[in-house]
């Protein structure tokens, strides 16, 4: 015996978690890319041939910005410092390959990704003190902490040099790394898109639910039973757990690991890649890796000296006007400058210039914003007319 | 003083204390709350209510004091511990998930009463006690229409109403209600009301409210704070007839 209500509420909360068209398109691009982006069709798509190597850093980079995802967006923890697991894990999975203590790189993967989420449940009772400010000044000494231990024991670690040496066996004893990225994109690949249906199982499961209660209000939280500070601890240690696999991917497709892993440049970029893709619907870090490194790759080409100026000014215009507009903007400067052969002082000029027309050109963006949503209106309105006339 | 238990108290302080700096807000408190009782606090503005229920739900720490749940010392307990031992409250200013709808807010709450709060492998909604029990609690607050809304576009009465029906699906022996219809139009100020009295009459019931007609129409036992000390306390009948307090509470609110 069930109420209609109860049977809508049941299907309701059935559908909740179900797949979208467009994460399904997602996956379907991540592995189409993984044939089209190879060496074997070099000969059909050359625009997209023989980019395994950057996919390979795409691939983990989007693990790595999941994990903050994770805690930022569905926690609202945020973290300066992320770079310490992922370098906690780097720096495990090279030592587990060089010692041959663990071979099997996938097994290498969960330890190192253990011992990370070690050092995350360590340190979240840190973590769990204190306001945003607090947060970002202990996340980020505990990343300075990790990277200078690192650099003390350079009996262990290589110091300064980086760990050398290193010798990744082949994946389940049977895929050896090649010098393409191949196996490697492949291989992070999987680990990402496993990696990424576990965080949606969670984030759709009570727990998650509780995570975006405890983000949304703490105060009422805990007083409706939720243990808020053990909930902040789960998800921060499952947070480096991913972080730390993330890093040994790195380690393991490079066969290396420097002190560079413990950068506060990779916790500020991965904070970035975040602002691109934006927090708290998982899929904010994968798309954030990709913009990211792919515009970082295509500025390098275009301008080898001076590509962090325009990552900057993308980072400043999407801030201002949104992610689309604010790329579009940006993306108008980086064409006319180079068009016109514009010193770093007229680019200034230019940005300036936006910025003190800042509030005219919000309200552009809202006539356009209005114009298309016109547009898109119609456009649904003759299509369901089409079909109901058909009918 | 300590260690005299009355049995029939559910809720009880003794000497509760609450310093902020140099100021006691709460000054000595000692509240003896019957089983199933319909409990007023009020005074004039400033007089400690608030900070009383702060210190009784765990918000905040007393300076000094003991806390009672049925005989069990829960002063040190936080505050998601006593809501297990069901002692819960609502708040004078909303405080709600405005990013998660009706039917997910309610439905928090019933999973961690459960126990299930922490199942991650699960997706939420494949209990189907849970299910029912949102729907039930919905229904009673009249939440039904907006419960796949998103809790911060609702309007006030809705968002008043799921802030009771949130202590509620904690399934509370003791409910805390900081004044329940604040902010809310006369229009709608019935439906809460009768929200109110139409809580189960095995739940004790402590109601901070201004307004003194619902005050007297609701309570069976009031106590009346001031400056952060317990003034007078009894039934409606006798605080009514108490000249120290028409002179003190009533009278200041009639020169106001």
């Amino acid at each position: 015996m069930q109420s209609p209500l109860v049977e809508k509420v049941a299907h309701y909360l059935a559908n909740r978690a179900r797949w979208g068209a467009l994460e399904y398109a997602f996956w379907l691009v991540a592995l189409g890319s993984v044939f089209v982006c190879g060496g074997y069709w070099a000969e059909y798509s050359p625009l997209f041939a023989n980019r395994h190597l950057i996919l390979t850093e795409i691939a983990w980079l989007a693990l790595f910005a999941l994990s903050l995802d994770l805690i930022l967006g569905y926690a609202g923890i945020i973290s300066l410092g992320h770079a310490a697991f992922f370098g906690l894990g780097s720096y495990v999975a090279a030592l587990l390959a060089k010692h041959a203590i663990v071979n099997e790189p996938v097994l290498a993967l969960v330890v190192s990704g253990l011992a990370a989420a070690v050092l995350g449940f360590a340190t979240s009772f840190l973590v769990l003190r204190g306001s945003d400010l607090t947060r970002l000044m202990v996340t980020l000494g505990i990343a300075l902490i990790m990277r200078e231990v690192a650099n003390q024991i350079s009996g262990i670690t290589g110091g300064a040099d980086g760990l050398q040496g290193v010798v990744i066996a082949p994946i389940l004893g049977t895929f050896q790394f090649d010098i393409f990225g191949h196996v490697a994109y492949v291989y992070c690949l999987s680990v990402l898109f496993v990696l990424f249906l576990l965080a949606r199982r969670i984030i759709y499961s009570p727990f998650g639910l509780s995570l975006r209660a405890v983000k949304g209000n703490a105060l009422r939280s805990s007083l409706i039973g939720i243990s808020v500070d053990a909930r902040l601890v789960a998800v921060y240690t499952l947070a480096a757990f991913y972080a730390g696999v993330a890093g040994a991917l790195l380690a393991q497709t490079t066969a290396f690991a420097s002190l560079d892993v413990f950068s506060f440049e990779r916790s500020a970029d991965l904070l970035l890649v975040l602002i691109i893709g934006g927090t708290g619907y998982l899929y904010g870090g994968p798309i954030g890796a990709v913009i990211f490194k792919l515009v970082q790759d295509q500025l390098a080409t275009i301008d080898p000296q001076y590509w962090q100026y325009w990552i900057g000014l993308l980072l400043v215009m999407m801030v201002l006007f949104g992610r689309i507009y604010g790329g579009i903007l940006a993306l108008a400067i980086l064409i006319v400058s180079y068009w016109l052969h514009l010193s770093f002082f007229h680019c200034a000029i230019i940005v300036l210039t936006i910025g003190l027309g800042y509030k005219y050109i919000q309200q552009g963006i809202k006539l356009i914003d209005r114009r298309i949503a016109r547009v898109l209106h119609r456009l649904r309105r003759w299509r369901w007319n089409a079909t109901w006339q058909e009918i | 003083m300590a260690g005299d238990l009355i049995v029939s108290a559910v809720l009880q302080t003794e000497g509760l204390e609450k310093h902020f700096g140099g100021i006691a807000a709460v000054n000595g408190i000692s509240l003896a709350i019957e089983k199933g009782a319909r409990h007023a606090l009020i005074g004039p503005n400033g007089a400690g209510k608030t900070t009383v229920i702060n210190l009784l739900t765990g918000v905040l720490k007393p300076s000094a004091g003991r806390i009672l749940l049925e005989g069990h010392d829960i002063t040190a307990l936080e505050s998601h511990k006593r809501v297990r031992r069901g002692l819960t409250r609502t708040f004078q200013i909303n405080q709600l998930f405005l990013d998660l709808t009706p039917l997910e807010t309610v439905g928090l709450a019933i999973s961690e009463r459960m126990g299930t709060g922490t199942q991650w492998w699960r997706l939420v909604g494949s209990k189907s006690a849970v299910t029912e029990e949102i729907v039930e609690i919905l229904a009673r607050f009249h939440l039904t229409d907006v419960m796949f809304e998103r809790t911060g576009n609702l309007p006030y009465g809705k968002q008043r109403q799921l802030e009771i029906a949130l202590a509620i699906a904690c399934r509370p022996q003791v409910l805390l209600l900081d004044e329940p219809a604040a902010g809310v139009p006369d229009a709608e100020r019935h439906e809460i009301l009768a929200t109110v009295a139409a809580l189960p009459a095995d739940v004790t019931v402590v109601l901070i409210e201004h307004d003194m007609d619902i005050v007297f129409s609701f309570a069976d036992r009031i106590s009346v704070l001031v400056n952060g000390a317990l003034f007078v306390e009894g039934t409606p009948d006798e605080v009514a007839r108490d000249a120290r307090v028409k002179a003190v509470y009533l009278g200041e609110s009639l020169n106001a």
